[in-house]
C-alpha cells in the first residue's frame, strides 16, 4: 500500500468498471460486501454501523451484504431498486462497481449500469445452476457489449465446494454461450460468506486452478476495450476566449470517443463535410502531439471553419456512417409503452435532435433470447429492435463497433424524462 | 504506462471535464457551488481545464454560515481574485436576520441545515438553472445513487425515485421552467483520488488541511476544533492538539483528525491508513442513520 500510494506507484494504477448482476438472494451483496471488506476498503464507523444493524436484526454474523444497503425507502422494503456505484481499490487498478438489482422489473437500471461496464460478474447460486435469470442477465451483458464475463458459481460451501457441481453449471453455461456475442467468458467457484476464490484462493476447492475472482479483476486486459481504430471526436463545445492574449483562438473542446488523433492529421468535418488539418491540441498542462479515446481535450485547425457542437470532426481516411434511417435495439425505461409513430427528442453523442419510430421489428424474449414478431407492445424493461427516422443525418458507428458513437437516448417531449435508451444495429 | 493508456486519475479528470462541458452547453445560467474545502477546489481545477485557455464560463456561489475557518475565507477571496472568476456569497445570517431561518440553539447547535435556505433562496434570486457541486458518490450511502446531473423540482427538491437513467455518456439535462439541476463532476471521485490528484497535479490548498496547532475538544468520539461562539458541555475540555482538518466545512460540526502530516504525501500516506470515513468525524452525519438523505431531499448539496 505504501509503496503505491507514495512512491508515484498511483500513477500506473487503471481504471475499471464493472456490474455485479444475480437473482435476489443470489449473494450479490456479499459478493460486494466481501470485496470492499477483504480489500481493506471498508472503515470502522461503517463496520460498526453494521455490526450495530446485525445485532439489532438478531442475525448471528455480521452481515456484509448490509453494506452496500442504499436509500431509506429500499432499506424498508429490504430490495435494492436502482443503480447504486461503489468504490473500491487495489495497488493495481481503482474499481468502480455498478451495483444493479437482478429481478426483470429492474433490467432498465440493469442496462443504465451495463453502459459504460469493462466486465460483468454474473452470479449463479450452485444449488439452482443456470435459471433464466442467468440467461437474461447473460444476455444485457452482450447486448451492451460488456467486453468480459466472469460467472461466478457462488455458494460452493452449500454443495460441499463440489466440483461436479461446478463443471455441470459450467457446461450448462456454456451451451447457451453461442448465443451471445462476448469474446471473454470465465468460470470462478466462490463462496462469498467465507471468502473462496474472492480474493484468497479457497484451500478447500484445490482442484480449481484458474485465477480467483479479485486475481481476474485486477489482471485482466482492458486497455483493449477501448476502439483504437476508428478516429471520432465528437464537438462539444467550442472554446473561445476572446482575450488579447488569445485573440483569435478557436478551440473545439470534447472527449475523444474512438481512435488516435495526431497533431497534422488530416481530418474532415460532419456535416459539412469541410476538410482542414490539426494545428495543435490543448490542454491546460502542455500542448499534445497526439490524444486518443477516452481523453477529453481542446483541439484547433489550420483553416477557419464554422464548427459547432453536435458536429464530429473525423480523420479523412476512416469515415462513420451517415444516415437519417436507423435500426436500433432499443431497451425501453418507461411505465408508457413506446409509441408506434412517436416523436421523441433524441440525444446521440453531443447532438441533440428529434426523431420518429418508423417501425417495431420485433421484441425480444429476455428469458428464452427468442425473437417475438407478435407482440409488438413495448413496455417498461423490455428489449426491442426498431427502425426510427431522424430529423437530420447522425453521423455514427455500428453500436459493436463503438459503444459511445453507437448508442443514442430518447427522450419524451411533454416530460423530458429518457424514456429509452438505443444501440444501432 | 503504456501507449494510449491513461491512470485512473486521468480517466477520472477526463469524465469531469465532459460533465463541466456538459453544464455549459445544457444550461443558461450555471453556478459552482464553493466551500472552499478540497473538494470544490479541485472541481473548479477541473473546470479550469475544461475550458482553457477561456476563462470559467460561470461564476462560484460561497454559502457563508458565518461560522468558518478564518482560513477559508482568506483561500476563498485570493483564489477568485488569482483566476479572475466572479465569486458570489449568500449569508445564513441575512436568511436569520429576514425571518426565512430561524437559528438552533443550545450545545451542538450547527447552521449546516439552514444553509440549504440559503442556498434555496440564493439559486432562485440569481435564476440559477444548474448548480454544480463537489459532492462524491463514496462520502455516504445516501450519495451512492446519485446522478451526475440530479433532476429537481421547483421546490429545489431531490426525489430519489424520480432521477433519470444516465448511461454512456449522454447527459439528459432538459427541464420545465422553474425545474432546476444539481450536477455532480467528481461524482465517481473517492477521497484517495481526491488526495492522489492534488499531489499528482500540485494544486494549491488551504493549509488547513496540513497539520497545525489548535484548540479543540471531544465531543462524540471525534474531535472538534475551538470557535468563540461554539457551546461546551461541563465534561468537555479544551486542550491543544497537532491537527488537521479532513473534510472543511462549518467549523461547528467539522471534526479534525490528530495528524503531523505537513507534506502533500504525508496526506495521502496517512489517508491510505486510517480506518475512519471522511465524514465520521462530521456531527451533521451522525444525527441519523438516514440524515443525508433527508436533508439531500430537502434540498441540500
Ligand atoms: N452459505 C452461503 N451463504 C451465502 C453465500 N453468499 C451469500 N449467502 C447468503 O445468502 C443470502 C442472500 O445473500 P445476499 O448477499 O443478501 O443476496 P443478494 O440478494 O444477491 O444481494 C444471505 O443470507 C447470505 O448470507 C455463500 O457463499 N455461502
Amino acid at each position: 500500500m505504501t509503496d503505491t500510494n507514495t512512491t508515484g506507484g498511483y500513477l500506473d494504477m487503471q481504471l475499471m468498471r464493472f456490474t455485479t448482476a444475480g437473482s435476489v438472494d443470489d449473494g450479490k451483496s456479499t459478493l460486494i460486501g466481501r470485496l470492499l471488506y477483504d480489500s481493506k476498503s471498508i472503515f470502522e464507523d461503517q463496520m460498526e454501523a453494521i455490526e450495530l444493524t446485525s445485532k439489532r436484526k438478531g442475525e448471528k454474523h455480521v452481515n456484509l451484504a448490509l453494506l452496500t444497503d442504499g436509500l431509506r425507502a429500499e432499506r424498508e422494503q429490504g430490495i435494492t431498486i436502482d443503480v447504486a456505484y461503489r468504490y473500491f481499490a487495489t495497488p493495481k487498478r481503482k474499481f468502480i462497481i455498478a451495483d444493479t438489482p437482478g429481478h426483470i422489473q429492474y433490467t432498465r437500471n440493469m442496462v443504465t449500469g451495463a453502459s459504460t461496464a469493462n466486465l460483468a460478474i454474473i452470479l449463479i447460486d450452485a444449488r439452482n445452476g443456470v435459471i433464466e435469470q442467468t440467461l437474461r442477465h447473460a444476455y444485457i451483458a452482450s447486448l451492451l457489449q460488456i467486453p468480459h464475463i466472469v460467472v461466478c458459481i457462488n455458494k460452493m460451501d452449500l454443495v460441499d465446494y463440489d466440483e461436479d457441481t461446478y463443471n455441470k453449471i459450467k457446461n450448462q453455461f456454456m451451451e447457451f454461450a453461442p448465443k451471445l456475442d462476448v469474446k471473454d467468458i470465465r468460470f470462478v467457484p466462490i463462496s462469498a460468506l467465507k471468502g473462496d476464490n474472492v480474493v484468497d484462493r479457497s484451500t478447500v476447492m484445490d482442484w480449481f486452478k484458474g485465477s480467483t475472482l479479485m486475481h481476474i479483476l485486477e489482471n485482466i486486459y482492458i486497455s483493449g476495450d477501448q476502439n483504437y481504430i476508428d478516429p471520432r471526436f465528437p464537438v462539444q463545445y467550442v472554446v473561445r476566449p476572446q482575450s488579447d492574449e488569445y485573440h483569435d483562438y478557436r478551440g473545439y473542446a470534447g472527449r475523444i470517443d474512438g481512435g488516435i488523433f495526431n497533431v497534422g492529421d488530416p481530418v474532415k468535418i460532419f456535416p459539412s463535410g469541410f476538410e482542414s488539418k490539426i494545428k495543435s491540441i490543448d490542454t491546460l498542462n502542455e500542448s499534445l502531439k497526439s490524444a486518443f479515446a477516452p481523453q477529453s481535450v481542446t483541439m484547433t485547425l489550420e483553416d477557419d471553419i464554422d464548427i459547432s457542437r453536435g458536429d464530429m470532426i473525423v480523420k479523412t481516411n476512416n469515415l462513420p456512417e451517415s444516415s437519417q434511417d436507423i435500426t436500433a435495439m432499443i431497451s425501453w425505461f418507461h411505465e408508457k409503452p413506446l409509441r408506434l409513430n412517436g416523436k421523441y427528442f433524441l440525444k446521440h453523442t453531443t447532438s441533440d435532435l428529434r426523431c420518429m419510430v418508423k417501425e417495431i421489428s420485433f421484441k425480444m424474449d429476455i428469458n428464452t433470447l427468442e425473437r417475438n414478431f407478435d407482440d409488438k407492445e413495448v413496455k417498461m424493461n423490455d428489449i426491442a429492435r426498431i427502425k426510427i427516422r431522424t430529423t437530420k443525418p447522425i453521423f455514427y458507428d455500428s453500436y459493436r463497433r463503438n459503444r459511445y458513437t453507437g448508442s443514442f437516448i430518447l427522450i419524451e417531449e411533454g416530460t423530458n424524462e429518457t424514456v429509452g435508451a438505443g444501440m444501432i444495429v | 504506462m503504456k501507449k494510449n493508456n491513461i491512470n485512473h486519475l486521468r480517466e477520472l479528470e477526463s469524465e469531469s471535464i465532459f460533465i463541466l462541458r456538459e453544464v455549459a452547453s445544457q444550461f443558461e445560467n450555471p453556478v459552482m457551488l464553493f466551500s472552499g474545502g478540497k473538494d470544490s477546489i479541485i472541481m473548479f481545477h477541473l473546470a479550469r481545464k475544461a475550458f482553457y485557455p477561456a476563462k470559467v464560463p460561470f461564476a462560484l456561489m460561497h454559502i457563508d454560515t458565518g461560522h468558518n475557518f478564518e482560513e477559508t475565507i482568506k483561500f476563498r477571496d485570493d483564489l477568485a481574485k488569482k483566476y479572475g472568476v466572479e465569486m458570489i456569497v449568500k449569508y445564513v445570517q441575512d436568511s436569520i436576520d429576514e425571518g426565512k431561518a430561524v437559528e438552533e440553539s443550545g450545545v451542538g447547535a450547527s447552521r449546516n441545515s439552514i444553509q440549504t435556505i440559503t442556498l434555496l433562496d440564493g439559486l432562485e434570486e440569481l435564476k440559477v438553472d444548474c448548480a454544480m457541486g463537489g459532492g462524491r458518490r463514496d462520502e455516504e450511502k445516501a450519495r451512492a445513487k446519485e446522478r451526475f446531473f440530479s433532476h429537481r423540482d421547483e421546490f429545489g427538491q431531490w426525489d430519489p425515485k424520480n432521477q433519470r437513467p444516465e448511461l454512456w455518456n449522454l447527459f439528459n439535462g432538459k427541464k420545465k421552467p422553474g425545474e432546476h439541476f444539481r450536477v455532480f463532476p467528481i461524482s465517481n471521485w473517492t477521497e484517495m483520488d481526491v488526495w492522489q490528484y492534488i499531489l499528482m497535479e500540485n494544486i494549491d490548498i488551504p493549509s488547513l488541511y496540513f497539520t497545525h496547532k489548535r484548540k479543540v475538544f471531544k465531543r462524540d468520539g471525534s474531535w472538534l476544533a475551538h470557535a468563540p461562539y461554539m457551546q461546551l458541555k461541563d465534561s468537555e475540555e479544551l486542550v491543544e492538539m497537532d491537527v488537521r482538518c479532513r473534510t472543511i466545512g462549518d467549523i461547528t460540526c467539522t471534526g479534525v483528525t490528530l495528524s503531523k502530516a505537513d507534506k502533500l504525501e504525508d496526506i495521502v500516506e496517512e489517508i491510505a491508513t486510517t480506518r475512519v470515513t471522511e465524514r465520521g468525524g462530521r456531527a451533521d452525519d451522525k444525527r441519523s442513520e438516514a440524515a443525508m438523505e433527508d436533508r439531500k431531499k430537502e434540498g441540500y448539496f
